[in-house]
């Protein structure tokens, strides 16, 4: 700090109240809450995680040998046993839908807790959520761009480990059809768009993940409090759906209808369970994302 | 003759727990109606109104026991229901006699006569009640038979049931061993049977091969025989799982019942006899349908389409059930609507028929494993041919997906072994496109006697009625084997030659159309209610108040604060901030002072508009300060210490949040704020490995970006050395000397007190004082007098009040008075101290800040 400082001269016209060149819908652009995530160590750490998931699915089935041996005779698979995991190793698709599975219970649910949970909170407590917000950037303009991006990284994440775990199945496996652990099989074409259900369905059930996470993000200084929090809910859902005493009540817990996209994997495409689930994610994520905004317009800003 | 009536202990009454009015009422009985003694149990609820009568058969091997539920249901809905145990069955005499005319049938009749005495059941005609009748399986034709054999029936709803049961057990003149032994022993063996029966059914075990005499003897005792003779509305529900009444039991009872007159519909259920699910709720509901219609004659009762089909889906990913949904026609499409011919590989397939008939082919396989040939409807099934043993034909890849509803027919031309029947399983399985997998549709095979006279030339053959559908890119697999677990055939080797004499015609019936996927009203209310919460939820967190109209009068001025308070949520009674009401000029450099808790720090967080103060107003250039109001683009702040993402460099930390201001990147003079950070190499590493200074200097460097016309330092000097200290003093100094202005909050008094123009004072959330630096400091007006003793109150007041005094005040310690002059010299008030007589010790000039600053605090407090 030696420098002299030969600033522009003052602005004296006053028909402009804000900064030159200042407007409110240009604050904080999603590119740039993306940069300021994106090399962030728990992002890289969870992109790692996820790319690396199949490779060590490839390492345990190679170890383990393959998960089923093939079935003898003229036709048709023995047994009414139904496990994803039996076919796994099929083909690539097969692999990918394996990956999804083991990991749509709780590991596709720690980075959407993650990326929602901690994205305000953290700000709060780095002390660079008050800067930002006197820069001006409006408060629901802040909450929108740190949403639209936390959800597109979880979006990512969910994306991820599919696309790895084709490649990684292909190289292992080999491209051919998803056969179902039903029996039959989806013609390799209809792979893809099947999987890619999957995903959006696995996106859409954890919108009620991600709204409980940024509500808690906008009300605490803690980012692990917002995390743990949303993850925490997440399993005593969990636990209230195995409790079959409550019968139909089920329906309304998120969890319940958490592994819904298996029925993507059906010989024929059943919607009703996905619909339901969607349903039900996206009516508690409507009100709680709604919270979040509501409690964040009026918030005393402290941290 | 019913009134041979024959009670049992007395006649035993029982109330039935039932969770709701009308209590079901049970009267067991032992009854003579066809002279053996029949066990029967008499069920009723409510007064004494007269009402309909329903007899409920059970099925073979059973019970009136089996039954009871669906009696306690019928009779709380208003129905006089009588069960009985059938001839050789429970406690009931006689022999089983397949119910013969002049067995079985002739015990209805007895009910019948006995429910026409009693006094609740309603009557057609004097003996002659209004009855129906319902049941499963042997149950099912026993209301069959009664309907065509005693006119008094009014309505029937038979269940899994046979037609002729001579095609039931040999079905084209092949002898459907399995089935035929499992009937038998679930029987109680041969020896329960009328001796006759027991004969046929041994003499054609032995040979493996019905005769005509056994095929007539079962068809006089079958429904089949009564056909023309059945008018009466009839609920017929046949099962797709089932080898031993497959649906064409079912399409032959509607052709004749229909072509007779009665209204007819035809439900294919789920189960079957090969197991599954048999859907009874939703059984018994469409049963009870059809009693209301057609007994109590309730002609708005929806009894349902006149075909309906279930589906099975999928399963349930939440509870691994299989999703059923139905598929309905307002006609019966019979088994060949639709026809839609799938060209099949040409040739001829020759196979052996092995000696012994071993080992054979297995499709169903009764009584094991309760819903194996529900497996194929999702795709899995358990079905095995042997090589050698059967002949295929395949078909292209289908184009899109086919449908079956009905039975497929093939043409083609059979030989066989020189004088030999042709004794064939015809079967069509769905092949994945892979060619690895087969899935054969309700396990179900159709067998065919082809005799001598019939070989050679083009016949068409009827495969399994089933409702399947194949999928697009799946083949059809038109296969004939020489052999199947279930059926007896040929013990003598023999080689068979087919060959496919044209396409296989699959019906479609394509007025059968799937109903809706029916989801709950919550599907789509739960999101719309949510919606409408949301928005709600948003809509009242708008503030009531407007925000106020800029006042062009203050357009000019960098900061005007009126009448400001601020209470934290957490302390009711304290305020951070009470009633504070300052201006600050353009060019200014203003020092905010106070001590901790004075409410500086609120005050900045208020101005920025991250805390909403509870009353008064900031005014930036005249514009309101809200949460992010616009005009906080002109303010820089640096505000209770620097707040940065601590995994970025210094250098990416500033550039993203000039990036999230949307500002144009040439407004930022980025270089210039840099140089007053002054952190050289430094700024290319993350900011988590920074000193508190090297923070500190970034944070005021991020203040200045964009050059702000109004710019904030909050403690601006901690944790920085002297020489940046006196570096920082400047570059206020400089930046206010453009037109531009500064706000130091400090609580180093000397600090402000060398770079500031202006002072405003505050202590406990209230303005002491605001000024000119000058004016504060008094202009050297200051006096220290310190004393020897300690100086009393009313002697500080008397100071106080001497003529050209400003004030005088005791210090902390009471040793001394800080006084302000206010046109008196010096000598003067030391004259006058001493003629007060105040022990002085020492009388001095007083010119610092801090001392001025404590005497307005301990004025204020006062």
């Amino acid at each position: 700090m030696s420098a002299p400082v030969q600033p522009p001269e003052a602005r004296v016209e006053a028909e402009h109240p804000e900064a030159a060149g200042y407007r409110a819908g240009r604050t904080l652009p999603l590119r740039v809450e993306a940069m300021r995530q994106l090399r962030r160590r728990r992002t890289l750490l969870v992109g790692g995680i996820l790319a690396a998931l199949p490779f060590i699915l490839i390492v345990a089935f190679a170890i383990g040998g393959t998960p089923d041996g093939e079935d003898g005779g003229g036709g048709g698979r023995g047994g009414g046993r139904i496990n994803l995991m039996d076919v796994a190793t099929e083909s690539a698709a097969n692999f990918a839908a394996t990956s999804l599975f083991v990991s749509a219970g709780f590991l596709l649910v720690v980075p959407v807790a993650l990326f929602c949970g901690d994205t305000v909170a953290s700000e709060a407590s780095w002390s660079s959520l008050r800067y930002l917000l006197a820069a001006p950037v409006p408060r629901v303009r802040l909450l929108w761009s740190k949403l639209v991006v936390a959800l597109g990284f979880s979006l990512a994440a969910m994306v991820l480990l599919p696309l790895v775990a084709l490649a990684a199945g292909t190289a292992a496996y080999g491209w051919g059809p998803l056969k179902l652990p039903t029996g039959g099989a989806l013609a390799a074409g209809d792979t893809i768009p099947r999987l890619a259900l999957v995903v959006a369905f696995i996106f859409v059930s954890q919108l009620v993940t991600a709204g409980l996470a940024f509500w808690l993000s906008t009300k605490t200084d803690a980012p692990l409090g917002a995390v743990g929090g949303a993850v925490g809910l997440t399993i005593v859902g969990n636990v209230l759906d195995a409790v079959t005493a409550l019968g139909s009540w089920r329906d309304f817990l998120p969890a319940h209808w958490q592994f819904a996209w298996a029925d993507a994997l059906q010989p024929e495409l059943e919607w009703g369970g996905m619909i339901k689930g969607a349903a039900i994610s996206v009516t508690y994520a409507l009100i709680l994302f709604a919270l979040a905004f509501r409690g964040f317009s009026r918030k005393d800003i402290v941290s | 003759m019913a009134a041979l009536a024959v009670l049992v202990g007395g006649g035993t009454w029982t109330a039935v727990a039932d969770d709701g009015p009308p209590a079901v009422q049970r009267e067991d009985r032992m009854l003579r109606p066809g002279g053996v003694p029949i066990d029967t149990s008499y069920f009723t609820a409510g007064g004494s109104g007269k009402r309909p009568a329903v007899l409920i058969g059970h099925g073979f091997g059973g019970s009136k026991n089996d039954v009871r539920a669906q009696a306690e249901k019928l009779a709380a809905e208003g129905y006089a229901v009588l069960t009985w145990s059938a001839r050789g069955f429970g406690k009931s005499g006689g022999a089983i006699s397949l119910n013969d005319p002049d067995g079985e049938v002739k015990d209805v009749s007895g009910l019948i006569d006995w429910l026409a005495k009693r006094p609740e059941v309603e009557l057609d005609k004097k003996g002659d009640p209004r009855v129906g009748l319902t049941g499963a399986s042997y149950g099912g034709a026993v209301s069959l038979l009664a309907a065509g054999h005693d006119q008094r029936v009014d309505a029937i709803a038979p269940v899994i049931t046979y037609w002729n049961l001579a095609d039931a057990l040999f079905p084209d003149g092949v002898f459907k061993k399995l089935w035929a032994g499992i009937f038998v022993t679930s029987g109680g063996g041969c020896e329960k049977f009328e001796k006759k029966l027991c004969e046929m059914y041994e003499r054609v075990a032995v040979s493996g091969k019905p005769d005509a005499a056994a095929t007539e003897l079962l068809t006089e005792r079958s429904p089949s025989a009564v056909a023309d003779r059945i008018k009466v509305p009839s609920l017929l529900l046949q099962g797709q799982s089932d080898s031993l009444f497959p649906l064409g039991h079912a399409d032959a009872m509607q052709k004749a019942i229909s072509a007779n007159g009665a209204p007819v519909s035809v439900d294919w259920i789920s189960g079957g006899h090969d197991g599954g699910d048999n859907e009874t709720s939703r059984v018994e509901g469409r049963v009870g349908a059809w009693f209301d219609r057609y007994l109590k004659e309730e002609t708005g009762t929806d009894t349902g389409p006149a075909f309906r089909v279930t589906r099975t889906g999928g399963i349930d990913s939440t509870d691994g059930a299989a999703l059923k949904r139905g598929a309905s026609s307002d006609t019966y499409p019979g088994l060949r609507s639709g026809g839609r011919e799938i060209p099949l590989g040409e040739g001829t397939k020759t196979f052996r028929n092995p000696a012994g008939s071993a080992p054979p082919a297995i499709s169903a396989v009764p009584g094991v494993g309760g819903g194996l040939s529900q497996l194929s409807s999702l795709g899995v099934g358990l079905s095995l041919d042997f090589p050698g043993q059967f002949g295929r034909f395949e078909s292209a890849p289908l184009a899109t997906s086919v449908h079956v509803t009905g039975t497929p027919t093939a043409r083609v031309t059979v030989k066989a072994t020189e004088g030999r029947d042709a004794v064939l399983f015809g079967k069509v399985y769905d092949v994945s496109p892979d060619g690895r997998q087969q899935v054969l549709p309700s396990q179900l095979v159709a067998p065919y006697r082809i005799t001598p006279d019939q070989q050679g030339k083009p016949i068409e053959l009827a495969l399994p009625a089933v409702d399947h559908e194949f999928d697009a890119g799946h083949r059809m697999r038109l296969v004939f084997s020489a052999t199947d677990l279930g059926y007896a055939s040929p013990a003598e080797p023999a080689t068979y030659t087919v060959t496919a004499d044209g396409p296989l015609t699959v019906p479609t019936a394509p007025a059968v159309t799937t109903a809706a996927a029916t989801l709950p009203w919550w599907t789509w209310g739960l999101p719309a209610a949510a919606l409408v919460i949301a928005a709600a939820l948003l809509l009242t967190a708008r503030r009531r108040t407007a925000t106020p109209a800029p006042d062009p009068a203050l357009t000019d001025v960098p900061l005007q604060i009126t009448g400001l308070s601020k209470k934290y949520a957490k302390s009711v009674d304290r305020y951070a901030v009470r009633e504070l009401s300052f201006r600050v000029e353009k060019g200014q450099v203003l020092g905010l002072l106070g001590p901790n808790g004075a409410g500086k720090t609120t005050t900045l967080r208020m101005l920025m508009g991250l805390i909403t103060p509870d009353e008064g107003e900031i005014r930036v250039f005249g514009q309101a300060i809200r949460p992010g109001a616009p005009v906080l683009s002109r303010v820089g702040a640096f505000v209770e210490g620097a707040g940065f993402l601590p995994h970025l460099s210094g250098r990416a930390n500033l550039d993203l949040y000039w990036q999230a201001t949307g500002r144009p990147a040439e407004d930022a003079y980025i270089d210039e704020a840099l140089e007053i950070a002054g952190l050289g190499d430094a700024l290319a590493r993350a900011v988590r490995t920074y000193s508190q200074g090297m923070r500190q200097r970034l944070a005021i460097a991020q203040a200045m970006l964009g050059m702000p016309d109004l710019l904030i330092l909050d403690e601006p000097t901690n944790g920085l050395d002297p020489p940046q200290i006196r570096e920082m003093r400047d570059v206020m100094i400089r930046y206010a000397a453009g037109g531009r202005t500064v706000i130091v909050s400090s609580h180093l008094l000397s600090e402000v007190e060398q770079s500031c123009t202006h002072l405003v004072v505050m202590d406990r959330g209230r303005l002491v004082q605001a000024g000119p630096v000058a004016e504060i400091t008094g202009s050297g007006d200051m006096i220290l007098v310190t004393t020897a003793e300690e100086v009393s109150e009313p002697l500080a007041e008397k100071v106080a009040s001497l003529p050209g005094i400003g004030s005088a005040v005791r210090l902390d310690d009471g040793r001394g008075l800080l006084v302000r002059l206010d046109g008196a010299t010096t000598s003067r008030l030391v004259a006058d101290l001493v003629r007060l007589d105040v022990p002085v010790t020492g009388v001095g000039p007083h010119r610092r800040l801090e001392d001025a600053f404590l005497t307005l605090i301990s004025g204020g407090a006062a």
